[in-house]
């Protein structure tokens, strides 16, 4: 119930052992996980070694112990003994409050509820066997006492640590950490825990008057709710307070585990892609019946659209092929123009080229986008049997977000013979709009929540999780170097060579200028040092180096490429010479 | 990524395509496309009734602007011997035009201000907006360019070479503006007799220059500045108006601009007509007239008022969303083909096919009417075509007949309500509209109290409402309301006839004072005292009676005609109601939609297996839900290897609920493939971004529950 903070430090020294009764402790769990506002940070480890980590927090400096992973997730199986019973209800209205539905459970606790729902669905649905009923007792109380003895270890270790997640969350997860270590000593609790404690058993007392029904776990969801609000009303000032301290300090509180400590390798696109493909798409039928309920209002909304209004749809999903299908049904027998806005590199301009040059058929260039809007606009106006319908595929895409493209945009669909038909993701994507823009653009909502992934609209996205600068990086670099003169493709091969042989060499600040004009001369491949300068600046104007002036004022010359890319690079060199 | 498809040699769609879309979906009714003929029939008449409204409330308004410029003008061209001397004021002339937030509506205002100018003024009229002017270059491009082309459409045909010197873009100074001003003026001077005395019939000798600024307050400082003193040394030689249109407060000049550079303008300040006002009027002649065969309901009408009120200001979007509901009745209401003038109804609905007399028998309103019947009839309604459609013929022309009668009292009940004090009712005439068709008025609270307050109302004020309503029920041509026109004229002599008795029985008043003036002071209290006591045991004055009575026959009047039009049978076919279509198309909340699918799937995906009471959501949820609620649970930072790692647990306990943990690599794969899906569609929506915080972490963009 209380939210982090350093009062505890001062009593820490105090031990005391307590008896927790199995009952009280399923209630604690129980509430814990629906009703207390805490803002707490997952942390699972996993990792092959088990290995210190250094953790820190605001107010006092704990150890944590990071476990093998098949223990770890054995662990979250036994602390995770509540499935159906966090049901906080979300509704609509909550969307935009400070409130959140959940904050006490962590993600961690999250994620091994939500492990264990099929297992109830499966077996009986909301009602609890009492075989049931009788494990998860046993483990919560474990739980709970190894969370004390956890804490007791850490302290007693005094170890100088750094602590990345709120403390609480860090108790609770450590608990099976050193269970798994040490399994014998589970009796001990410190001050601080017991502070916690106690608090947690008034919360626990509390809610165990008003819904005796407790250890029945899911059957008696509906008391739990109400309980739940009120309790959530009492911390919405915590919470207002939480959020500016979250805000406040620039201290990270999460892990410092790493993908690359993962077993896993990074999937390149590729990869992700063959394997999406053979993950079969959940509710395929759902999604058929949601997305024939939005085709059958098709013929409406091309009834508006000639109305002169302008459709935008918005709702989780991609609406890619919606709009596809729209166009291929309907669409078929009319000029229209399909724009994908998601497409990294699409400009407005781009988009009034193209109804310039294909639409209208005019050769010739503009000075401005609004040079060009006006004559697309007088064309428009003069040629009353034009007409051009657009389909804009993300509008509120990075590259079209900003105001003089919405501004151009939305003058462009006030046509009364453009009709435009657009889609939005983003959740604040509305903000783009101001009322003269609004009523430019003449919008009708349409929800179309769809369910389909994001395939297109996320392929072009440098995930963090995905093989950054993958293939595109790579053909652009190629494509560029194939422009230039077989010198200086030899010059940035022997900079890219360079690179490589230093991959090794983490702090490798570049090849100094020198160096490399010494390396080049050597090579034939210039003739002076500002031939050399020349051709530097070709490639940093095309992006392909970087130069960075050292603490000797040295310039280093930086290929901004990872290495794997670049060793694929060299072999396609290779293979082209 | 922009692609542009021409279908290949087939004809293009032609404009019957709309009423193709409209028959689409209705397949099985073959009076598709008559509803859409009356639908665009019936838009094109309340647009044109519109745009008359809007001219006739912005006529003064422009009447006023003209002169203001005719008149700075005439100075102009009466000293032009001797105006430089004068000019040393050198202040440009400036109408502060004050139009109210709502700025979607002002384009429309200055479209007709400048199509007014144009004909009666100056030919030299130019628009500037401050998106089209970040600096003063592209202001005064923006003003050449747009001042020289007009003046090339006026006489295009006459001098070419003009136009090659205006697309020669010449450079963009005050002085080529001016040397570009004389010539134009000397032109017209040099011009043959006949072209001069038509262009002189027009305009005066040397028009002013007039620069619109359509959005004072974005308009940059320092432009405006710029532009106003550079203007200001050459005023002499060119006759300059500014007109500021302003959304704000006329305050905001002076905030704009220092002393030094407002001084230099003479500024007159015009007023428009409130967005209020406007649309009370465009209510009024929409909605409160017998003109139209089509009705809005009461949860339309407050959807549309509350967008009004609470977002945006703006009649042209109340317009929109009227023509909205318009489509939307004629689109799905098979009968709103009955929605039509009174005249055309009868051939309309004696063409009904069988289906479309089914569709009427299916209307709930019908039915109950049926119910109401005696068995023969209910029979002949249910069974007989003929029968019914006659019967049908009879229903809505009383609908007709009610909703003139209707709006006529509520006029009238309103010029009483809405002179009580703290409008129990409403000030307007549309609170008043909405409370009645919302339920019967005089079932509500605030009806009784305001009844209350009309019996309190003082003798002046009641018959000027009488009278008022006189001439309402007058103005109305039903006959329905003869008798009550009576009954009212009757009230209003006698009124009079009380004043007269009032006037003899002050006399008697007064002589009693006298008498009682001899008395002692005893006697005076005693006889003070017996006054009192009789006043409060004393019957109602004549007045009050008569009160009472105006008051109950205005109640007998509203419980007779302001019935809410859903009692009334077959109001489906006229009245429009369906508030949840036309708020999600013009009030949508995209990020509850959002919200919804992500935290209830089952809300979207009907499957057994989502279904979970509460907040929580299944493990069987689509990824993306999952990988959502488990942020949720995170801080500004998230460690994306927790959240994987979390992500498998929970996908591999829905998976496999029984299997080992150890699982092969391969499904690993998968579900981080899906891990990396899930969350680059999180960051597609918004919900998080990359972050160069910390290795390996992303940043929450939300906070709370959503």
């Amino acid at each position: 119930m209380s939210r982090p903070e350093g009062s505890g430090g001062g009593r820490r020294r105090a031990l005391q052992v307590k008896f927790v009764p199995d009952e009280e402790v399923l209630k604690h769990i129980a509430d814990d996980t629906g009703i207390k506002a805490r803002k707490d940070k997952a942390q699972l480890s996993i990792s092959a070694k088990t290995f210190v980590k250094k953790l820190e927090n605001t107010s006092d400096n704990k150890a944590q112990e990071i476990l093998e992973e098949k223990k770890y997730i054995a662990a979250l199986g036994i602390c995770a003994q509540d499935p159906m019973e966090n049901g906080s209800s979300v509704s609509g209205g909550e969307i935009y409050s400070f409130q959140t539905p959940k904050r006490s459970s962590k993600m961690a606790e999250l994620a091994s509820e939500l492990a264990q729902t099929p297992e109830q669905s499966v077996a009986s649905d909301h009602s609890n066997s009492p075989g049931k009923t009788a494990r998860p007792p046993q483990s919560s109380k474990m739980f709970l006492l190894l969370m004390h003895v956890f804490s007791l270890l850490l302290q007693s270790r005094k170890k100088e640590f750094v602590s990345t997640t709120p403390y609480r969350l860090r108790k609770r997860l450590a608990a099976p950490d050193s269970h798994l270590e040490s399994e014998s000593e589970y009796s001990a609790s410190c001050s601080e825990e017991e502070d916690e404690k106690d608090q947690q058993e008034i919360s626990t007392v509390l809610s165990g008057q008003k819904t005796p029904a407790k250890t029945k776990a899911a059957s008696t969801p509906p008391p739990r709710n109400s309980l739940a609000k009120k309790i959530k009303e009492e911390k919405m000032s915590n919470l207002v307070e939480e959020y500016f301290e979250a805000h406040s300090s620039s201290k990270v509180l999460t892990s410092d585990r790493t993908l690359q400590k993962l077993r896993k390798r990074r999937l390149n696109q590729e990869t992700l892609h063959d394997l999406l493909k053979k993950a079969p798409l959940a509710y395929a039928a759902e999604i058929k019946e949601l997305n024939q309920q939005h085709e059958s209002m098709f013929s409406k909304w091309l009834l508006h659209l000639h109305l002169g209004f302008n459709i935008v749809l918005y709702g989780l999903g991609s609406k890619h092929d919606l709009l596809e299908k729209f166009r291929t049904s309907l669409l078929q027998d009319s000029v229209h123009l399909v724009v994908n806005g998601y497409f990294p590199s699409i400009t407005v301009r781009s988009i009034l080229n193209s109804i310039t040059e294909e639409v209208l058929d005019h050769t010739g260039t503009f000075r401005s986008p609004l040079d060009q809007l006006e004559f697309i606009t007088k064309r428009f106006k003069e040629d009353s049997s034009l007409e051009l319908y657009v389909i804009i595929h993300s509008l509120d895409s990075q590259m079209l977000r900003g105001e003089r493209s919405q501004q151009i945009l939305a003058q462009l669909s006030s046509l009364p013979s453009v009709y435009l038909i657009a889609s939005i993701d983003h959740i604040n994507a509305p903000l783009m709009w101001d009322q003269a823009k609004l009523s430019l653009y003449n919008w009708l909502w349409y929800e179309t929540t769809t369910f389909s992934p994001y395939v297109e609209e996320t392929s072009y996205e440098n995930s963090l999780l995905v093989q950054q600068s993958g293939s595109l990086a790579l053909s652009s670099l190629t494509h560029v170097l194939r422009s230039l003169t077989p010198n200086a493709r030899g010059i940035f091969r022997l900079l890219a060579q360079y690179q490589l042989d230093k991959k090794d060499n983490p702090s490798y600040p570049g090849l100094s200028f020198q160096d490399f004009y010494q390396q080049c001369r050597e090579a034939f491949l210039v003739n002076s040092d500002l031939t050399l300068r020349a051709q530097l600046t070709e490639f940093r104007d095309h992006k392909l180096i970087r130069t960075k002036r050292g603490a000797d004022g040295v310039e280093y010359l930086l290929i901004p490429v990872d290495v794997s890319t670049l060793t694929d690079f060299l072999e396609n060199e290779d293979e082209d010479v | 990524g922009c692609f542009v498809f021409k279908p290949s040699a087939k004809k293009r769609r032609l404009s019957q395509g709309t009423v193709h879309d409209f028959r689409n979906r209705n397949d099985k009714s073959e009076d598709a496309e008559l509803r859409f003929f009356t639908c665009q029939s019936l838009w094109n008449q309340i647009k044109s009734e519109t745009e008359k409204v809007q001219e006739d409330l912005n006529k003064q308004l422009l009447d006023n602007l003209v002169n203001f410029l005719s008149q700075s003008h005439s100075e102009f061209q009466e000293k032009t011997t001797e105006w430089t001397c004068q000019m040393k004021f050198r202040e440009i002339p400036t109408a502060a035009l004050v139009l109210g937030v709502n700025v979607t509506d002002h384009d429309l205002t200055f479209r007709s201000l400048s199509d007014l100018l144009q004909n009666n003024i100056t030919p030299y009229i130019a628009l500037l907006e401050a998106k089209d002017c970040p600096g003063i270059k592209n202001l005064m491009q923006k003003l050449m360019g747009q001042l020289m082309k007009c003046h090339v459409d006026v006489d295009s045909l006459e001098d070419e070479d003009y136009v090659q010197v205006s697309q020669s873009r010449i450079r963009c100074s005050m002085s080529s503006l001016i040397k570009w001003y004389k010539s134009v003026t000397e032109k017209t001077d040099s011009e043959t007799p006949s072209q001069k005395r038509t262009s002189s019939s027009t305009y005066w000798q040397s028009p002013p220059v007039v620069v619109i600024f359509k959005d004072m307050e974005s308009f940059t400082t320092k432009v405006l500045q710029d532009f106003i003193v550079i203007s200001s040394q050459h005023i002499h030689e060119l006759p300059l108006v500014l007109i500021f249109g302003i959304a704000t407060s006329p305050m905001i000049i002076h905030r704009l601009l220092p002393h030094s550079v407002s001084s230099l303008l003479c500024i007159e300040l015009f007023q428009s007509l409130s967005c209020k006002e406007h649309l009370s009027t465009v209510i009024d002649k929409l909605l409160l007239s017998d003109q139209f065969p089509f009705k809005l309901g009461e949860k339309v009408l407050q959807v549309l008022i509350n967008l009004f009120l609470y977002h945006d200001f703006s009649v042209q979007n109340f317009i929109k969303g009227f023509q909205l509901c318009i489509v939307e009745h004629f689109y799905s209401q098979p009968l709103s083909v009955l929605c039509c003038q009174l005249v055309d109804l009868k051939k309309r609905i004696n063409s009904l096919s069988h289906d479309q007399c089914e569709n009427i028998r299916r209307l709930p309103s019908f039915r109950r009417y049926v119910e109401n019947q005696e068995s023969g009839k209910q029979i002949a309604l249910l069974t007989a075509d003929n029968f019914l459609k006659e019967e049908t013929q009879k229903l809505l022309e009383d609908l007709h007949v009610y909703h003139y009668n209707y709006v006529s009292v509520l006029r009238c009940l309103h010029v009483f309500t809405s002179s009580l004090p703290k409008y129990p009712l409403g000030k307007q005439i549309r609170d008043l509209h909405c409370a009645c068709l919302e339920n019967q008025v005089w079932e509500t609270e605030e009806y009784e109290s305001s009844l209350q307050l009309a019996r309190m109302l003082n003798k002046s004020d009641l018959v000027t409402m009488l009278q008022q309503c006189v001439e309402i029920l007058l103005s109305s041509s039903g006959k329905e309301f003869d008798e009550a026109v009576e009954k009212l004229k009757e009230f209003l002599t006698q009124f009079q006839n009380l004043e007269e008795a009032f006037q003899e029985r002050d006399v008697s008043v007064s002589s009693q004072k006298e008498l009682q003036k001899k008395t002692d002071l005893y006697h005076l209290q005693k006889t003070l005292l017996e006054l009192k006591e009789s006043r409060r045991s004393k019957k109602l004055t004549k007045f009050e009676m008569l009160r009472f009575e105006v008051v109950d026959y205005i109640d007998s009047l509203v419980r007779k005609y302001l019935v809410p039009a859903d009692h009334r049978t077959l109001h489906e076919i006229l009245y429009f109601n369906t508030a949840t279509v036309l708020r999600g198309h013009l009030n949508a909340a995209p990020r509850t939609a959002l919200h919804t699918a992500l935290n209830n799937p089952h809300w979207y995906l009907k499957n057994q297996a989502l279904k979970c009471d509460g907040g929580s959501i299944s493990n069987k949820a689509p990824d993306i839900c999952i990988v959502y609620k488990l942020h949720l649970e995170c801080g500004r930072l998230i460690n994306l290897v927790d959240w994987l790692e979390a992500f498998s647990t929970v996908v591999m306990a829905a998976e496999a609920p029984d299997a080992d943990t150890a699982s092969s690599d391969q499904v690993d794969d998968i579900i981080h493939a899906r891990f990396i899906r899930a969350v680059s569609e999180l960051e597609l929506l918004g919900f998080i971004k990359p972050s160069k915080q910390k290795t390996d972490h992303v940043a929450r963009l939300t906070w709370g529950g959503c």
